[in-house]
């Protein structure tokens, strides 16, 4: 393994510790048999599990995506017939949000960072860890197997009485996301004795890094939020089998009820999804800028202030459902709360790089997709929070835009650059830097081509679910999907780089960005229990880049 | 739950607790394992709330018919099944007093009673449901009692069912839960240094019976 | 400039006061958005040049915002949102609350086609006849799971509930024809329930009523969006009558109400009638044909056994044609007979 010693000269730089890695191998390599994988209790090696199969349900999801931009070619029927196409689009949900989306960035690179990030040697319960990974896993299979037995074709938000009436296989994929839902459950649980209680000594809670903040408030409202989605989940299984009526006008029953305990786990879950990405955009913009984050307690606090205000914020899924007009101003005041939050990270983030040192590699072209991704899904957001611009917009294709942009756009884009930024910390090799930026820049530019016309669409009137559609809409629909072929092949060329990278790339340096962030203050691949010894002690805080031969540093705000 | 493992000791001072080499020290990781329960119980107050909301919505919907139906419950059973958790969980506060002071054969004791009273509490609630059965006060579609011609009637006995019967699952689960930690105690493990098993299956139990002090006055008082 | 922004934006015509509001809005928050993603946009590519990496171990600068640049932060994007706030919710208030001298029309969303009536008038099917420049108030349920009322010339919404009704309303302000699209997810053909809504003048508006309230059968507001999603029936009213002229029912029963030889045929479909043993029943489509196959076997009290038998001499199909083009001889109040528990909605405050 190549020596720290570039770190070591650096002024300011944390001393490397004392022994020597080579008694001490790094997790990759300790333990060769399969039953040290499946039954590991290191934190790190479940990360690369979850990184594994989510990347694959990924793939699963975008099959699914792809066949739906591909029968919306033309406005008649395609290359499917209109129930397969209803059952393409609500896998394509479900698999993208409960398979995908929620677990990535916690379950695969939450679990990795964190305890490094906080100096520990592991989560606070590692077996709970394990445990999370594969009721994950189990959850999955159950709904994989229901959508091959022909899969349901209520949407992903199977509202009622349509779902409970529907004989397609509600019941499997609706089990299986509530397996799933204690995996969720149990990896913010995880998360949050983590932080409370295995920080080393010293690092205070204003002295974490943001990407902990970050996962803290997203495991606040993974432990908070999912218990609602479920009893919703349990009851509508329950009322597809044995038809109880709790939702169901027939049976006296309120449609709108079901709504309501829907979208109050389902408005905090889009946050759980971005929150994630907004801590490691925090992490990356600070190291590719070489600087201090803008404004560090703003962006810790505005992470809590996101997590807590999205709970009060569901209603604005539902200001054309009949709801009273007191109801629709209350939730969207809130939600322009939500709003604020966000542009106070906006802001922080393009401060940081003001008087930093920008080193454009990767990560850091991600963040700038990332960055205008996250303004334009963001104020989409607001206009949809005004009420009266909802009312023409609803249910259409600006919906899907807007949420495309932030999940697609931000999320998607922070997965990226934390599996680049990462990469070599996780697997102490690195990728070839030319293909990064190349597939960076067919992404940023497909996902455009895929998402701008659909916001067109939604204001030219096209609903969504619709597999015909009148022909006025066809041209927006070609040039969405000659996008979503761009965007699929920009992932694909991600894929090949990167798996190349694993198997023949180059060795990389325990810390190649030269990143001061905490993570970085250990080999890279880390060593199986991250340290060595006691607890290690970091003098600064993380991202501290200053010159210590220069001024003394003002307090931070 | 990564609480403390004590290796099986025999008769005579029960054995320090194992510490997990990722924690800092011992107190560390009992405070851990506390804080992990706290949040997990949190959990199944929002699992039972959203059951609560869907009450409150149907009762504003139905109010003669839920009152009407509420009445149909039998008070004395259902009070006495109020006294036997409540009583329950008494025991099972004085399992943990009894863990501190390494009283392992008394925390066995308490356990067995808190085991004992819940299967009581479960068999009063099979008598409450088998009469509910006779009578064709069932959820949903499978209503068919005559006594009351109000609407929404059947909507109050399948919030009805759901809940006791989401409740009586997490009776059971608490009572494995507690007959494992019993086990524990019956191997001599626990002392002041180590009692985190006792208190972590304790606070589940509080738990079980709090849901059950909510649903009580819900149910059959109002 | 309207036009413009309507081309660049792919927004549909206007076509009804709401359509303006909800537009002037969105030019409000679309031009605030992209001037200030420039600024930001901006600020960042200078950055990104101005403060590139020189040496590879550069050190930084310890930057720390005052507490005046994080208060404007937090208050530049609160006071446009606030402002959009007040502007929407005042709109979202507007639309919701239908003014007092509006036109009521039912709307019920069932899979998967539209169905509309007057209270005092015709119904259709996937087509919606209005006047220009009137406020109307839709009054929406649905039959069987949820549908969206969609027209986006108007820049209307609103879900159709299965159990309660829902309500909103427009004023069209130029005629012609609308389309209406559903947009809440319904199950097969959720994308075929399309319809229509057709704006007249006034001097049109008057003479469609007219012709609506003059003959039932003949002026049928027929003319359908799709036309495979007709039920049936329409059809077969149309063939019932002339099969009924043929055989020569018309000798002895009237349609305009008066009883002759035998009862009248208007109203006669689901009335509470009186047989002549007594009993009281509902007449329906079994009724109907048993008295025409059986006549003597349950006869209306009141008429003369005088009817002859018509079996062998009606088809299958020809029977119930008949029985359609009954159903659809009802009385000009549609109210009578109907159940007392009517539409559960506010009178308009």
């Amino acid at each position: 393994m190549s020596p720290s010693s570039s770190i070591a000269a650096e002024p300011g730089a944390v001393p490397v510790p004392d022994e020597h890695h080579d008694h001490h191998p790094n997790y990759l390599v300790d333990g060769t048999t399969l039953k040290s994988w499946l039954l590991t209790l290191d934190h790190k090696r479940i990360g690369v599990m979850y990184l594994i199969w989510v990347l694959l349900f990924f793939f699963i999801g975008g099959i699914y995506a792809l066949i739906v931009r591909l029968e919306l070619l033309t406005p008649g029927p395609t290359i499917i017939d209109a129930m397969t196409y209803n059952r393409a689009f609500t896998m394509h949900g479900v698999v993208m949000i409960f398979l995908f989306m929620i677990p990535a960035i916690p379950g695969a690179f939450g679990n990795f960072m964190l305890p490094l990030m906080l100096g520990a040697k592991d989560v606070a319960f590692p077996k709970l860890n394990l445990l999370s990974l594969y009721l994950l896993l189990t959850g999955a299979f159950i709904a994989i197997w229901g959508m091959i037995n022909g899969g349901m074709d209520t949407g992903w938000t199977f509202y009622t009485p349509y779902s409970t009436h529907t004989t397609t296989t509600v019941a499997p994929i609706l089990f299986g996301a509530f397996i799933i839902g204690f995996s969720s459950i149990a990896t913010g649980l995880n998360f949050i004795v983590t932080t409370h209680t295995m920080r080393a000594p010293g690092i205070t809670w204003f002295k974490m890094p943001l990407f902990v903040w970050a996962m803290y408030a997203t495991a606040c409202i993974q432990v908070l939020a999912t218990p609602v989605l479920g009893l919703v989940l349990l009851l509508v299984v329950g009322e597809h089998l044995f038809h109880f009526g709790i939702f169901d006008p027939a049976l006296g029953g309120d449609p709108v009820l079901f709504q309501h305990l829907f979208w109050f786990y389902s408005h905090p879950a889009v946050y759980i999804m971005v929150l994630p990405s907004f801590g490691v955009m925090s992490e990356v913009v600070a190291t590719f800028s070489r600087k201090n984050i803008f404004g560090y307690r703003a962006v810790a606090f505005s992470s809590l202030g996101i997590a807590f205000v999205g709970f009060f914020a569901w209603g604005h899924h539902m200001f054309v459902s009949g709801q009273s007009t007191f109801n629709a101003g209350v939730f969207a005041v809130l939600t322009m709360l939500v709003g604020v939050f966000t542009a106070i990270k906006v802001f922080n983030w393009v401060g940081t790089v003001y008087k930093g040192a920008v080193d454009f590699k990767t990560p850091f072209a991600y963040f700038c997709g990332f960055l205008y991704f996250t303004v334009f899904g963001g104020m989409t957001g607001v206009a949809f929070a005004t009420a009266s611009l909802d009312v023409p917009w609803h249910d259409t294709y600006f919906v899907v835009a807007h949420f495309h942009f932030i999940m697609v756009g931000a999320t998607i884009m922070a997965f990226m650059a934390s599996l680049h930024y990462w990469f070599p910390k996780m697997f102490g090799k690195m990728y070839h830097e030319g293909w990064g930026l190349v597939s960076a820049a067919l992404i940023i530019l497909g996902f455009n081509a895929t998402f701008i016309p659909q916001f067109l669409l939604g204001n030219a009137g096209m609903p969504r679910r619709y597999y015909e559609y009148p022909e006025r809409f066809q041209a927006l629909n070609v040039a969405s999907t000659a996008g979503a072929s761009l965007l699929a092949f920009g992932f694909l060329i991600s894929a090949i780089y990167l798996t190349h990278a694993l198997v023949f790339g180059r060795r990389a340096a325990s810390n190649p960005w030269r990143s001061r962030g905490y993570e970085w203050m250990t080999e890279s691949p880390p060593p199986t229990h991250n340290f060595v010894g006691p607890q290690p002690t970091y003098p600064e805080e993380p991202h501290f880049y200053v010159d210590p031969k220069k001024a003394e540093v003002p307090d931070a705000v | 739950m990564q609480s403390s493992s004590a290796v099986a000791g025999t008769a005579g001072a029960p054995p320090l607790p194992k510490l997990a080499h990722h924690f800092a020290s011992l107190e560390v990781q009992n405070h851990a394992a506390r804080l992990g329960m706290w949040l997990f119980l949190a959990t199944e107050i929002l699992l039972f709330a959203g059951l609560f909301v869907i009450y409150a919505c149907y009762r504003f919907m139905f109010p003669e018919a839920f009152a009407e139906a509420s009445r149909q419950l039998d008070l004395t059973m259902g009070t006495i099944n109020t006294l036997v958790l409540i009583t329950s969980s008494f025991t099972a506060a004085m399992a943990v007093h009894y863990a501190k002071e390494a009283k392992n054969k008394q925390v066995v004791v308490m356990f067995v009673l808190t085991i004992l009273m819940a299967m009581g509490f479960l068999v009063i609630k099979y008598f409450e449901y088998a009469h509910k059965i006779h009578e064709g006060q069932l959820p949903g579609p499978h209503y068919t009692y005559p006594g009351i011609q109000l609407p929404g009637v059947a909507m109050y006995f399948t919030i009805y069912f759901l809940s006791t019967g989401l409740h009586a699952f997490h009776v059971i689960v608490g009572m494995i839960v507690l007959a494992w930690v019993t086990l524990k105690a019956m191997r001599n493990e626990f002392s002041y240094r180590n009692y985190t098993a006792v208190e972590l299956g304790s606070m589940y139990w509080h738990l079980v019976d709090l849901v059950w002090i909510f649903l009580f006055p819900m149910l059959y008082l109002i | 400039m309207n036009e413009l922004m309507n081309n660049i934006l792919f927004l549909p015509e206007r076509a009804s006061t709401f359509a303006e509001r909800v537009d002037n809005l969105h030019y409000f928050v679309i031009a605030v958005t992209m001037l200030s993603s420039l600024a930001v946009g901006t600020t960042a590519v200078y950055f990104f040049f101005r403060y590139r990496r020189r040496t590879p171990n550069q050190a930084t600068e310890y930057v720390v915002p005052s507490v005046k640049t994080e208060f404007l932060f937090v208050s530049l994007p609160l006071v446009f949102f606030l402002t959009w706030f007040v502007i929407g919710f005042r709109d979202f208030v507007w639309v919701s609350t239908p003014p007092k001298d509006a036109m009521d029309v039912y709307v019920m969303g069932k899979q998967w086609m539209w169905k509309f009536s007057y209270p005092e008038g015709p119904n259709g099917v996937n087509v919606l006849h209005v006047p220009a420049n009137r406020p109307v108030r839709l009054l929406i349920t649905s039959r069987d799971v949820l549908h969206s009322f969609f027209v986006p010339s108007f820049r209307i919404k609103m879900d159709a509930v299965p159990g309660r009704y829902t309500q909103t309303w427009f004023e069209a302000t130029k005629p012609g024809t609308y389309q209406i699209l559903c947009t809440e997810y319904c199950g097969l053909s959720h994308s075929k329930m399309l319809g229509e809504v057709v704006v007249l003048s006034a001097e049109q508006w008057d003479a469609w009523v007219k012709e609506q309230r003059q003959g039932y059968l003949a002026n049928r507001q027929d003319a359908l969006a799709d036309v495979s999603l007709v039920p049936h029936t329409a059809r077969m009213a149309e063939q019932g009558q002339k099969v009924a002229a043929e055989v020569g029912c018309f000798k002895c029963h009237t349609v305009n109400g008066e009883p002759h030889i035998g009862p009248t045929f208007l109203g006669l479909y689901g009335k509470q009638e009186t047989l002549q043993d007594g009993v009281s029943l509902r007449v329906d489509e079994a009724y109907i044909t048993q008295s025409m196959m059986d006549p003597g076997a349950h006869l209306t009290a009141g008429f003369p056994n005088v009817m002859p038998t018509f079996q062998g001499k009606l088809t299958g199909p020809q029977t119930a044609a008949i029985v359609e083009y009954i159903k659809t001889l009802r009385t000009p109040d549609i109210r009578t007979g109907a159940s007392s528990q009517g539409p559960v909605y506010e009178p308009i405050q």
